[in-house]
């Protein structure tokens, strides 16, 4: 949360959220909720599609209210703002997926107590416009959204053969189920692997950088 | 006699609910809740500890109180007025947590000023532990009543405690391995803690969830 750009427009807000400052990468904060979910890709496409929206809607909310709300109070009505919005992702699921509504019921509760939410709204919209906020709380949650997608799609595609519940094509040619990514500890195995790969990325984009300022200076 | 044939399958079911909690369906290891903490506070034997016994103190409370409120007040009112339990429940819940978590730590820096400043950094980091919330929720979903669903709440952070600790004493050991640099830190503990979750599961043939 240090970097921060030279000229904060909403949109490299957005961005340096989705790459650079990836809430999972950088501080794994927040998979709490949703990588239960994993094994199955539709199950974790609505629960970030639910998580992005309680991101975003209580980042405009808390930082529209921001200067009303009491320094001691603040943490009680983040909180009630995130649970607010929980609250309509569950009714508007269990209107439109009651199938899956069953399944992932306790799970969608559980993003009130996102650790990303809770952070982003601390860190960001308690200190800045409603825009800029917005379109922080978007690139969270679609950088958030994005690795746990390819956790599930890994783990859907391994476990099941299939992906948004169709079956993969050529399954008797080369498939054979690997029961471990169905069961919970797939879900380390895989995220752990992702958050190698993607740390290397950064870890290597750092080091470049890093090399081109050095070579200036001794320029 | 037939008090003791009642008595013994539900002291045996509690017994089942509490191994269940802690080690097969391990709240940290098996459902992911608690993460956040579990990976930045587990580098040291010592906070690790603190953090564990006040999670397993505020879930079997919690969850206790959470047990109480949604039979005696949620579902009558849902009775009476229509008033949606399940949606309140989300509701309900977190102000009861954030206010037990908020009562304690008031009590506890009334009593005793050493625990609360090695109990105290904690706190605040406690309120939003999935784990806690969570196990008042899967309390709901499994229909426990009082008594299960303390043991239900003990079993849960007894199963974090236990996990966290662990992970401690493994990353301690860890620190003089040679790791790759974008592996170390959260990779190489997701990683371990997979390998800890297929070794709690392996329980599982011993006993039979719900």
């Amino acid at each position: 949360m240090t970097a921060t750009p030279a000229r904060l427009t909403p949109l490299t807000a957005m961005n340096s959220q989705i790459m650079g400052e990836n809430p999972i990468f950088r501080q794994i904060l927040g998979i709490c909720s949703a990588l239960a979910v994993t094994n199955l890709l539709f199950n974790t496409v609505l629960m970030c599609m639910g998580l992005i929206w309680a991101v975003v809607m209580s980042s405009i909310t808390i930082s529209v209210m921001r200067r009303w709300i009491p320094l001691r109070v603040r943490m009680m009505v983040q909180v009630l703002t995130i649970a607010a919005f929980v609250i309509m992702v569950d009714i508007a699921m269990r209107v439109w997926a009651p199938t899956v509504h069953v399944q992932i019921a306790a799970y969608v509760g559980l993003i009130i107590t996102n650790c990303i939410i809770m952070g982003r709204l601390e860190a960001f919209a308690m200190k800045n416009r409603p825009s800029f906020s917005f379109m922080d709380g978007l690139g969270n949650g679609l950088g958030y959204a994005g690795v746990l997608v390819a956790v599930a799609l890994f783990r859907e595609a391994l476990g099941f053969g299939s992906l948004f519940g169709y079956p993969l094509p050529a399954l008797d040619l080369w498939w054979r189920q690997w029961t471990i990514m169905v069961v919970p500890p797939g879900a380390f195995f895989v995220l752990g692997l992702i958050v190698w790969a993607g740390r290397s990325y950064t870890l290597s984009r750092e080091q470049a950088a890093a090399g081109a300022v050095e070579s200036q200076v001794k320029k | 006699m037939i008090a003791q044939v009642t008595q013994q399958p539900v002291a045996a079911s509690l017994i089942a609910i509490l191994f269940a909690a802690a080690i097969t369906d391990n709240i940290l290891l098996t459902r992911f809740l608690g993460m956040c903490s579990f990976l930045s506070v587990s580098r040291q034997m010592k906070s690790a500890l603190g953090l564990g016994l006040a999670v397993v103190f505020v879930t079997t409370a919690t969850t206790a109180i959470n047990s109480v409120l949604y039979r005696q007040v949620l579902i009558p009112l849902e009775k009476a007025y229509g008033v949606p339990a399940d949606t309140m429940i989300l509701i309900l819940f977190i102000v009861v947590i954030a206010a037990f978590v908020q009562l304690m730590e008031m009590f506890i820096e009334r009593v005793s000023l050493g625990l609360y400043f090695s109990l105290g950094i904690f706190l605040p980091l406690i309120t939003v532990n999935c784990a806690i919330l969570g196990s008042s929720l899967f309390m709901v979903t499994r229909q426990l009543d009082l008594l299960g669903s303390l043991i239900f709440g003990l079993g849960n952070g007894l199963g974090w405690w236990l996990a966290i600790m662990l992970m401690a004493g493994i990353r301690t050991r860890l620190r003089n391995a040679r790791i790759p640099p974008a592996l170390d830190g959260a990779g190489i503990t997701l990683i371990i803690a997979g390998i800890m979750a297929l070794a709690f599961m392996g329980y599982s043939g011993m006993i039979q969830v719900q």
